[in-house]
């Protein structure tokens, strides 16, 4: 065998380990409770509190956007942690319902917290989104693409809304949250599970689309969901997926201190817990009951809350999955800070 | 060997009463999970993955709508165990 002749090329290398330095949360302004909602969809506040758990959801002022909630959300985390902004070089904001395709709302969010010019792009990936990003971060800084990151997922909900649709409208709520992820001299991100199952794509997502609403053929696109097939699917497939998550980074359900799902509806929350069997001694997110679903931005603000109202959770392990339309998924099991 | 239709029925009635609560003897083959039991989508979802998993049946996300009652369930379930 003959050595082939290389031309000399640096490639680049970072630190061995990262972790989340801090968080930021900014929910709508205005708190939605059931009986605003339940008229169109001739319900009652029983009805959706039985099926959701929800009491009340945040909701975004109308000149109130997805950009402003992710700028509020990452100048916290920026703050929170105490680094200088310029310091971050990459910036991924998690959304789906930005109502501007492009340019991008990481973009304009970098500029806006001090970032200018880190990397900065939008992910899609709906409710898994921020777990997604959390994965892209962790590898982009490990890889030396990057220092620090800012990882935000942010939604305005609202906007993708049918007041008489009683499948997903009433659970949504608009919110963004933010985690600064830095390098780190102990394992703070373990190895993320995630994937896809296109074939799924009708569970849950848009009924139609911008060219259909242009030529007059449907009215404005809103969320639709198959209520029992995702609720299938969001606890006893994603429960292997959690499983296969704490595998992964070596840890037993009883070592965790936090679980921290996607808040899709808290039946689904429930019910995924008693999958896992998880002790008491694990406190779970439920940052549904007041804040609605917000897709890409719930697992940052329930992990927010959680952490403001249990700040012994502080150097714990918690179990994050994200999981939605694609259908996606995404889990990684991370230390609190 | 394939179970009977009493001893699905007995079975499912396990299920819905860990689910929802409801006696075990409200359960019959003509009770409507909807109108007559107010079993909602969530808790019948739960009970079909559990009813999978007991009888050793599969039953299909598109198949759920139509058991109305609890005899539809009964029958798809002996005929699926064939």
């Amino acid at each position: 065998m003959t050595a082939t002749a290389h031309p000399t090329l640096r490639q680049a290398t970072g630190p061995a380990y990262t972790r989340v330095l801090a968080y930021g949360a900014a929910r709508g302004e205005v708190s939605v409770p059931n009986e605003a909602l339940i008229g169109p969809i001739d319900s009652s506040d029983e009805w959706i509190q039985q099926r959701t758990g929800i009491i009340t959801r945040m909701r975004a002022e109308h000149d109130t956007d997805a950009i402003d909630l992710a700028t509020a959300a990452g100048d916290e985390a920026i703050a929170s942690a105490g680094i200088d902004p310029a310091l971050i070089d990459l910036v991924i904001v998690a959304t789906v319902s930005n109502p501007k395709q492009t340019p991008s709302v990481s973009a304009i969010v970098a500029d806006r917290v001090g970032a200018n010019p880190a990397a900065a792009y939008d992910v899609n990936a709906a409710c898994a989104g921020y777990a997604y990003a959390v994965a892209q971060a962790d590898a982009l800084i490990r890889s030396g693409a990057a220092k620090y990151a800012l990882v935000i997922g942010a939604e305005k909900l609202s906007d993708v809304v049918d007041p008489t649709d009683r499948s997903i409208s009433f659970l949504l709520g608009d919110g963004a949250g933010a985690a600064l992820i830095g390098p780190s001299e102990y394992p703070g991100i373990s190895a993320t599970v995630w994937g896809s199952d296109g074939s799924k794509a009708d569970a849950v997502g848009m009924n139609a689309t911008l060219t259909q609403f242009r030529d007059g053929e449907v009215p404005w696109p809103t969320l639709r969901q198959e209520g029992q097939t995702v609720f299938r699917w969001a606890v006893w497939e994603m429960a292997k997926v959690a499983k296969r998550a704490l595998e992964e980074a070596g840890i037993e359900a009883s070592d965790l201190a936090a679980f921290i799902p996607h808040q899709a509806n808290m039946r689904i929350i429930d019910q995924f817990a008693k999958q896992l069997k998880l002790p008491d001694t694990v406190k779970i997110a439920r940052d549904i009951e007041t804040t609605g679903n917000t897709s890409a931005a719930s697992i940052p603000l329930a992990t927010h809350r959680l952490l403001k109202e249990n700040p012994e959770l502080s150097g714990g392990l918690a179990l994050q999955i994200g999981f939605g339309a694609g259908l996606v998924f995404g889990a990684q099991v991370i230390v609190l800070p | 060997m394939a179970l009977s239709n009493e001893e699905i029925l007995a079975g499912l009635a396990e299920l819905i009463t860990d689910e929802t609560g409801i006696a075990g003897d409200e359960v019959a083959l003509e009770k409507s999970f909807t109108d007559d039991l107010d079993i909602d989508s969530i808790s019948m979802m739960t009970i079909v993955v559990n009813a999978e998993e007991k009888f050793g049946v599969t039953i299909p996300d598109d198949e759920v709508k139509n058991l109305k009652t609890v005899g539809d369930a009964v029958t798809f379930i002996t005929n699926a165990q064939d």
